[in-house]
């Protein structure tokens, strides 16, 4: 491996950039491993580089349909926060920031992970109440927190209109300065290029077309590019859980896809250096190192795998974030995109053994799948390699549906067009 | 390059309207139909911004929306709108345009210092370094990076003009003017279907204003301005200019946008300054055209160099010369078409530069041009301004060039072909296919109600457009040779390909050296088409590139789907006028006047506004709620219930319906009865509640929470229709339609005996949960015995259109017992001394039994969430339940504190007030094992102020739990 | 998206609710199943492709229209009037 530092870069150009080495090989499948994760995404890059470096398991192979990182991983807000107000949340969330803080340098790929802090806006008292509630629940869990005022909120967010004369005027809101934002794709391609260099093999363009199996148990995949045999069969593919389930015969999850659109901007000098969250929508907005802003909306709102979205959401985000921030209404948008969340039935992650002997599940992200990449990758790769969950995972269980142990941190009920 | 105008020509141009404006604060002057790039190349000035990494002088390279390099900002304040191309904007008598990204000025820009480092800038460089000593070594860099990076300034100040929405529903729409969308509208014209023919610039025609050739015998020009007169007399034709469709949706629903106002100073009062538009169409003809291509050379960005047809279009439609001294650099025939109009419209060209070796030889035509053919350019150089090529001769199958030599030239204009802009058909879905013959994709075939007519498909000339064999002389086609990157002597010059990102064939290689291969990977690693100009210009040719480096086609190399919007759309456009206080609907009750007349502070609940407190002479929030609460437990208040939802159930099963919704018995409430009712969601949690009051045997009033109303009537009608269609049951929103109000406090009898006479308030006339008709001046009110409080009341329901005059009916009646109108916080304050749950404890999380009512739910029936709700989880004993606090120390409660006992976290603060019947400050709360905690001292802990406090768990009914203040 | 619902004629999308998946079954009201009732409540076949699911026309009529819909392409083949009354909507 090449390793990166501002030294390598000189003496690259030195050299007319021709001796850099490829960030990751492209290996021919072999036809056995001792793990295979099903999806090239940054939780299974993630998992696979926590296999190998946590727990020494370096015979893994990351199957990928497509292009690596050509999921969820790149069609997201880039926001990373643990603002989370039940205990199991919190934690695992919190065990994902601080992943974060040291992940440029664990990876030696900078991931740009910008802590510029997320504020959430509230507009009602009793918004604020329930602010209040979960920032006392990150305080005692040991994440940060603070309340802001309405005038300390305008001093940090220039622009933002913090008047009364709107529909929903800023009453205050909820800080965590370490949350932040990276960026996506670094991601993906630190924990490949880490995970690589650890003797992994990533093999993209090898769809999994079936399961092979010995009774129920799970013993390797038929893919696109032959027949590989496993002892253990990691799935972590996002939008595409129910799918791939269905290959290996479990036809119902407690999952919907939906669609996400986000939106961005065309590149502006510093303007917004914070990340906004807008109570009274589905709103969030941040800019990117490179000077878009970033704007994330609500669901669609029905099942969907089109990578791609519809008008009225394009025209709510508008109208939010121009309520928001009067002075965006002459700035164009530039680009869209959408991603396909594998939406729980309570908002809440899967990371377990099973639901069949020889297979393990990481699904169910909804929209928190980008923040959790480094804790989702780490746990899973426990649970696979201890054949049990890490306590930091031990609530995200399947069974916690049939046993009334949902975590709902929105308590929207089992309506994930709600969540 | 030194531009001027040339005069007698400019098709758009109108020499008596001369034009002032500023660029960078000095004044120039245009004419009326200029663009602001024709004006300044007229001006002389080409350099209009500096490039995004390096900071290089870029020149304006195009003459449409594809321009990558000349973004300006434009018009200040409110107005200010960064990042336009230049080449778009029409120009207007005081515009005011500010270069970008250039500091202290365009000229001497000193971030222009990156192309020192520019080897160590290249593709995915920050990827690799800054990393030091870990996150503060990497915010410190990025504090820089990030004022380096971006392109214009956006101001603070709110944009002062409006913005409108409009649909359209047509036939037929045609998008595109040109050449292909004019035929296809006058086909289309008489067959009677409404049609809709979109442009995204000022005039229709497209490329026909240069076209050469005759149809129906006519110039183009006059055919242009005959065909739009055929047009306009069709009723069934609607034309549209200055407008861009951006997006192709699902089901053939179109986003475009129209520019009303852009092309003057400010718009006219009450005129929007941009118009979306949703358009429905049955059928959508794209005919978008092409974009011609670049060709990537050493120093292909040097401000001078210019696509081909950009220079003519100048020259045509706005009687501008680019240059003194020019050259064409190209590699089909059309380049030469462009070579011998520049000459006819008195443009230097001096120098035709053709990498083809075999040419035909009718092309050959103009003695004044020296034709190089099987030469390439190698090279442009000169800084801020061209000023010497070098050429040389091209072995295509070795890709070596020969001996170069210099022309000394002021601008060179390439000609590498058309890409056809397939942007639209791509949005639907449909993969594009490439086509071999002009070396670019074109859409493949329409998986949707739509197809693709003219330069979109590759079909260049007017013969394959109009295929009735009407023309005569027609332009060539531009059949271009397949090229990639030149090679060149000077391996430091670099080669451009986005020229918006700073993204040269360099980058390219050391994406593919490290594995960046697949067009998503080469995108993402070195943003190449992720500019504001998205790629037009660029795509094509790195795709090129990359499929010669993999040795692979262009079409195995790939293509990326494109995807809304074709051209960025502001947001305000967007957002229309749903924004400030239109952003979502109020509604209002009918005594919301009254309620600000009378000092009313008021909040939200729900889409709702209701009096949150009524302050009197300077009254804080606190003093006024307790005043008003006090009030009502001494003798009487009024409040404003309009906004709970209220839904009429009726049919002969409407008890049974009833019954199974709620998860107590309903079966037999009797006739003149409310009962309270508790709804669960399927999965067994709370869901809502309310009071039901049967008004006959087949007849209910269901109230509902204000926050729930719309939901749960959704609900009733899914499990009517979907579950129970057998049910004999209607039910119906009639929330708008009633107002409503509770009267409560012990002198509330006293008060309505005063107004209703024709009830009798007696126990046994009106007992507790009695209901009841009767009038108030002949206005018909329904009165239900009803108490949220615990005092005595009585809620009073009424027409919406009577509800502020039984209002203020009843207010006169209490008078005499000063009633008191109370707002949210008092009658927050008055539940939570009863211990009533409210939306702080009907958080989606919590059952019955956490809140107390476990036992209301009946055992003996099947409902809603029944057997969910006795899921393990749900019914564990380490829940939390609602139990009561009280301050031991005279200290406020606050809502979302969170309850320790020791140093455990065992649960959180729901509801809080300070209860004057206590005197005492309390709160409703959800501990873990409430029910074993009572009598115990907890603290309740706010550790975003860093406060505790320490509270005695009760029962969370603080007062009269016998309930005999219902009967004073 | 347009939906094209049978009484009112093709209106967007956005004057519908989307209701779910038409193919979970309730189970009968009186049966005291915990696991049919956990299926119907949380399990889902979620297809990718022809996805039967229920729409609410709430800014219209506000009947409950059963639409067969492809997850992907986002096409819609068929709407019917849910419940008893299966009334489909005219092509």
């Amino acid at each position: 491996m090449n390793r990166y530092s501002v030294f390598s870069l000189i003496k690259n150009a030195l050299s007319g950039h021709k001796n850099w080495k490829r960030a990751w090989r492209a290996p021919e499948p072999k036809s056995h491993y001792d793990v295979i994760i099903i999806g090239g995404g940054g939780h299974g890059l993630a998992t696979a580089y926590y296999l190998a470096k946590e727990h020494g398991i370096r015979r893994v192979a990351v199957l990928e349909k497509g292009g690596l990182g050509s999921g969820n991983i790149g069609r997201n807000t880039t926001i990373v926060r643990s603002n989370y107000m039940l205990p199991a949340n919190t934690k695992f969330y919190e065990h994902s920031m601080k992943l974060w803080e040291g992940l440029s340098k664990d990876l030696n790929y900078n991931m740009m992970f910008s802590q510029r802090g997320i504020i959430n806006l509230a507009h009602t008292p009793s918004q604020m109440d329930a602010f209040s509630r979960r920032g006392n629940a990150m305080l005692i869990e040991g994440v940060d927190a603070e309340l802001l005022t309405t005038k300390e909120i305008s001093r940090r967010v220039p622009g933002l209109y913090t008047g009364k004369n709107t529909r929903f005027p800023i009453v205050g809101g909820l800080c965590q300065p370490r949350a932040g934002t990276a960026r996506h794709d670094a991601v993906a391609w630190g924990y490949a290029r880490g995970a690589d260099n650890y003797g992994v093999d990533i093999i993209e363009n090898c769809e999994v077309i079936g399961f092979i199996k010995d009774g129920d148990r799970v013993t390797g995949v038929k893919t696109t590019r032959g027949e590989i045999s496993a002892p253990k069969v990691g799935i972590s593919v996002a939008g595409n859980t129910s799918p791939v389930m269905k290959l290996a015969g479990v036809n119902k999850m407690p999952i919907e896809a939906h669609v996400l659109q986000a939106f961005v901007t065309e590149p502006l000098k510093p303007l917004i250096n914070t990340v906004v969250t807008w109570g009274a929508g589905h709103l969030y907005i941040s800019q990117s190192d490179k000077g878009g802003l970033v704007f994330g909306g609500d669901l669609d709102g029905y099942n969907s795998y089109a990578q791609r979205g519809n008008l009225p959401i394009f025209e709510h985000v508008a109208a939010a974030a121009v309520t928001m921030f009067p002075n965006l209404s002459r700035l164009k948008l530039l680009r869209n995109w959408g991603g396909i969340m594998d939406m729980s039935m309570d908002g809440s992650p899967i990371i377990c053994k099973g639901p069949l002997p020889g297979l393990y599940l990481n699904a169910g992200w909804c929209y928190g799948g980008f923040k959790a990449t480094p804790a989702a990758g780490w746990c899973f790769a426990y649970t696979i390699a201890k054949d049990e969950p890490h306590n930091l995972n031990a609530a995200f269980t399947l069974d916690r549906f049939y046993n009334g142990r949902e975590l709902d941190e929105g308590g929207a009920g089992p309506y994930p067009a709600h969540q | 390059m030194s531009g001027s105008r040339l005069k007698h020509h400019g098709q758009f141009i109108n020499y008596d309207k001369p034009i002032k404006f500023t660029f960078d604060g000095k004044e120039y002057h245009g004419f009326l139909g200029d663009t602001l790039a024709s004006a300044m190349i007229a001006n002389g000035k080409i350099i209009l911004a500096r490039s995004f990494k390096y900071h290089r002088p870029r020149g304006i390279f195009s003459a449409g929306p594809e321009e990558p390099n000349a973004l300006v900002s434009v018009r200040s304040d409110g107005r200010l709108e960064p990042n336009s191309p230049a080449t778009t904007i029409e120009l207007y008598d005081g515009l005011d345009a500010y270069s970008q990204n250039a500091w202290p000025s365009l000229s001497f820009d000193i971030m222009s210092i990156n192309q020192v480092f520019s080897p160590l800038l290249v593709a995915g460089f920050y990827y690799k370094t800054f990393m030091g000593t870990g996150q503060k070594f990497w915010h410190f860099c990025e504090h820089f990076i990030r004022r380096a990076a971006g392109m214009g300034k956006a101001g603070l100040e709110a944009d002062p003009d409006r913005y409108e929405k409009s649909n359209i529903f047509s036939d037929v729409l045609i998008i595109g003017g040109g050449p292909a969308g004019l035929s296809a509208a006058l086909q289309a014209a008489s067959n009677g279907e409404t049609i809709t023919l979109v442009d995204e610039n000022k005039h229709f025609g497209g490329s026909l204003y240069e076209e050469q050739g005759t149809i129906d015998g006519k110039n183009s020009s006059s055919w242009i301005e005959d065909t739009l007169k055929v047009l306009s007399e069709y009723d069934n034709v609607t034309m549209m200019t200055r407008t861009t469709v951006y997006g192709y949706f699902d089901d053939n629903t179109l986003g475009a946008v129209e520019r009303v106002a852009d092309h003057k100073e400010q718009p006219r009062k009450n005129e929007p300054r941009q118009r979306h538009l949703k358009i429905f169409a049955k059928h959508v003809i794209i005919a978008t055209g092409s974009l011609e291509r670049p060709i990537v050379f050493a120093g292909n960005d040097t401000p001078g160099v210019m696509l081909a047809n950009a220079a003519l279009r100048y020259a045509n439609r706005y009687g501008v010369c680019v240059g003194d001294n020019v050259a064409i650099f190209t590699n089909n025939d059309d380049g030469y078409n462009t070579a011998h109009q520049l000459r006819n419209l008195g443009v230097n060209v001096t120098t035709v530069i053709d990498v083809r070796k075999k040419v035909d030889q009718t092309l050959i035509t103009d003695n004044n041009i020296k034709y190089i053919t099987g030469n390439v350019v190698t090279s442009a150089r000169g800084g801020k301004a061209l000023s010497v090529i070098k050429i040389a001769p091209y072995d295509m199958p070795t890709k070596t060039i020969g001996k170069e030599k210099k022309i000394k030239i002021d601008t060179l204009l390439i000609s590498g072909g058309y890409t056809p802009t397939i942007n639209l058909c791509s949005q639907t879905g449909t993969p594009a296919v490439f086509d071999n013959e002009i070396q670019s994709f074109i859409p493949g075939p329409p998986t949707r109600k739509w197809e693709a007519c003219g330069a979109v498909v590759g079909n260049f000339t007017l013969e394959e457009i109009f295929i009735d064999n009407k023309i005569k002389n027609g332009n060539k086609k531009a059949i271009p040779f397949a090229l990639t990157d030149i090679p060149s002597s000077n391996n430091s010059a670099k080669k451009f390909i986005d020229f918006q990102h700073d993204v040269s064939v360099t980058d390219l290689k050391i994406a593919y050296t490290e594995g960046f291969r697949s067009v998503e990977h080469l995108k993402r690693y070195t943003t190449l088409g992720m500019a504001a100009d998205q790629g037009k210009t660029s795509n094509m040719n790195a795709l090129a590139i990359m499929a010669e480096l993999r040795g692979v086609t262009i079409p195995e190399a790939g293509t990326t789907r494109f995807r809304a919007p074709y051209k960025p759309v502001a947001l305000g456009t967007l957002a229309g006028r749903s924004v400030g206080n239109n952003y979502r609907v109020i509604r209002r009750t009918p005594m919301h006047d009254w309620h600000l007349a009378h000092g009313a502070d008021m909040i939200e609940a729900g889409i709702w506004y209701r009096p949150q407190v009524y302050k009197k002479n300077g009254e804080t929030i606190t003093d006024a709620y307790i005043r008003e609460a006090t009030a009502v437990r001494n003798s009487v208040g009024i409040v404003d219930v309009t906004s709970l939802g209220k839904i009429d159930v009726q049919g002969p099963d409407a008890a049974e319906f009833l019954n199974r919704i709620y998860a107590n018995a309903f079966l037999k409430v009797p006739i003149g009865k409310a009962r309270y009712g508790v709804m669960l969601r399927e999965d067994g949690c709370m869901f809502d509640d309310g009071t039901s009051w049967r008004l006959s045997e087949t007849q209910f009033l269901m109230t509902t929470t204000t926050a729930n109303a719309a939901n749960v009537l959704s609900e009733m009608e899914r499990l009517l229709t979907l579950i129970w269609p057998k049910l004999k049951v209607h039910v119906s929103s009639i929330s708008d339609q009633w107002a409503g109000m509770a009267v409560a406090g012990p002198n509330s009898r006293n008060t309505l005996e005063k107004v209703i006479k024709d009830i009798d308030f007696s126990e046994e006339g009106l007992p507790f949960m009695g209901v009841t008709d009767g009038t108030i001046n002949a206005i018909p009110v329904k009165v239900s015995r009803l108490s949220f409080s615990g005092e005595r009341a009585y809620e009073v329901f009424t027409a919406t259109h009577h509800g502020i005059t039984i209002w203020k009916n009843i207010i006169q009646a209490g008078a005499d017992f000063n009633i008191t109108p109370y707002g949210t916080e008092a009658l927050g304050t008055l539940r939570i001394e009863k211990g009533h749950i409210s939306g702080p404890e009907l958080d989606g999380r919590t059952t019955m039994s956490d809140v107390g009512l476990g036992k209301m739910a009946s055992s003996k029936k099947r409902y809603v969430g029944s057997v969910l709700k006795e899921r393990i989880g749900l019914t564990d004993k380490m829940r939390k339940t609602m139990v009561g606090l009280i301050s031991h120390d005279y200290q406020p409660l606050k809502a979302g504190s969170l309850v320790l006992e020791g140093s455990k976290n065992i649960g959180h603060l729901t509801s809080t007030t300070y209860s004057p019947a206590l005197n005492k400050y309390i709160a409703l709360a959800l501990i873990q094992d409430g029910n074993t905690k009572i009598g115990n001292t907890v603290t309740a802990v706010f550790p975003l102020k860093n406060e505790k406090s320490s509270a005695l768990v009760v029962d969370p009914h603080f007062y009269d739990k016998e309930g005999k203040r219902l009967y004073v | 998206m347009i939906i094209k619902c049978p009484h009112c004629g093709p209106r967007e999308a956005s004057e519908y609710t989307y209701v779910g998946d038409a193919k979970v079954i309730r189970p009968d009201h009186e049966d005291n199943d915990k696991d049919k009732w956990n299926d119907y409540v949380f399990m889902r076949c979620n297809p990718r492709g022809k996805h039967s699911e229920y729409w609410q026309h709430t800014s219209g009529c506000r009947a409950f229209l059963n639409v067969i819909r492809d997850t992907v392409s986002h096409k819609i083949s068929n709407v019917i009037l849910a419940g008893p009354w299966k009334i489909e909507a005219k092509k």
